[in-house]
């Protein structure tokens, strides 16, 4: 699934590169032709806009342009953690990987240590994908739905020292 | 915009439900990429320009635009942050640390006692763990005595990543 990913350095990304990442990440003009609309803005052509937005995307740099939904805009969706013996970790990782309605799966350091998002149609798919997951492993699922969310989306200030 | 706990169920007709899941793992790079997901979708461009206008407007959208990787971009120390806070404080205090420029996700979770005492989660992302740990710093200052405990976990290693992959039963 993963590109080979590139470390980051910052001369490596162009100025239109970098105006791109930081001035449209929640600016993305609706119109008929935003890349035009960007491109009039930036003094560069619509063709460059729409090959720059593919090379960064290609890179690794950005994941998407487009849309992104508040949680649950459609379906169900939770924050699902369990506490694993490390020598059953990539086992059960491999196993909650295998499921479509897993999107992203984290290891991380704590007892705690495998994270993921499960988004199903609706609560009850969801629930059952839970189920099947600790009957299969034979491990408790922690279920931590969203119960308020209170991010002010203003985009991600990138910074280029 | 997003101030406000978003808990109120939205009614999403059938069109409006195609239009997400066309668009959800991102806009063609196309120079008309509306039409594209008209196409896709058996609407105009007029009317899914107008009905992705009108979710932005009621809050199912956040923003449009280009999503950073963070990690790729070179924030390696991604923390999610967990915090007990006090619950008659915790809206209060997590509308704040929601504004807060490093904090990419804030969200208020269930307790689940006595394994995880934690009711607030605030993800932080620095170039290295010590950025990380000064932003974590400015939050626990922030929350201050209503703050019992918290703790930080580091990602260390990304197992799956995709783009919302639901099949949504108006799919066809």
């Amino acid at each position: 699934m993963h590109r080979q990913r590139e470390v980051y350095d910052g001369e490596r990304l162009q100025p239109l590169e970098k105006r791109l990442l930081n001035d449209f990440q929640h600016d993305l003009p609706l119109v008929s032709r935003p890349f035009a609309a960007m491109a009039e803005r930036l003094g560069v052509s619509e063709q460059d806009v729409i090959d720059t937005l593919a090379a960064l995307r290609e890179r690794g740099f950005i994941s998407r342009v487009g849309a992104v939904f508040r949680a649950n805009t459609i379906g169900a969706s939770t924050l699902a953690a369990m506490a694993l013996p490390e020598d059953e970790l990539e086992k059960v990782a491999e196993l909650v990987n295998g499921y479509r309605e897993v999107n992203h799966n984290y290891q991380r350091e704590h007892r705690f240590n495998l994270w993921f998002v499960v988004t199903a149609e609706d609560e009850a798919a969801l629930r059952r994908v839970l189920d099947d997951i600790e009957t299969r492993s034979g491990h408790a699922v922690l279920h931590l739905p969203m119960l308020a969310d209170y991010h002010i989306d203003l985009g991600f200030e990138l910074q280029w020292t | 915009m997003n101030a406000v706990p978003e808990q109120l169920p939205l009614e999403l007709d059938a069109l409006d439900r195609r239009i997400v899941l066309a668009t959800q793992q991102g806009l063609p790079l196309d120079p008309r990429p509306y039409a594209v997901v008209a196409a896709q979708v058996g609407a105009s461009e007029a009317e899914v320009l107008q009905r992705i206008e009108r979710l932005r407007a009621r809050g199912a959208i956040r923003r449009i635009g280009a999503v950073p990787n963070h990690y790729t971009l070179g924030y390696r120390a991604n923390g999610m942050t967990v915090w007990d806070v006090d619950d008659d404080r915790v809206d209060e205090l997590g509308r704040r640390i929601g504004a807060l420029d490093f904090v990419s996700h804030c969200y208020r979770r269930p307790r689940h006692r006595p394994h995880w005492p934690y009711n607030l989660f605030a993800m932080v992302h620095g170039r290295d763990r010590e950025e990380a740990e000064r932003q974590i710093a400015v939050i626990a200052d922030l929350l201050g005595d209503a703050c019992r405990s918290h703790d930080v976990l580091y990602s260390t290693r990304i197992l799956k990543k995709t783009g919302l992959r639901f099949a949504g039963p108006d799919r066809d």
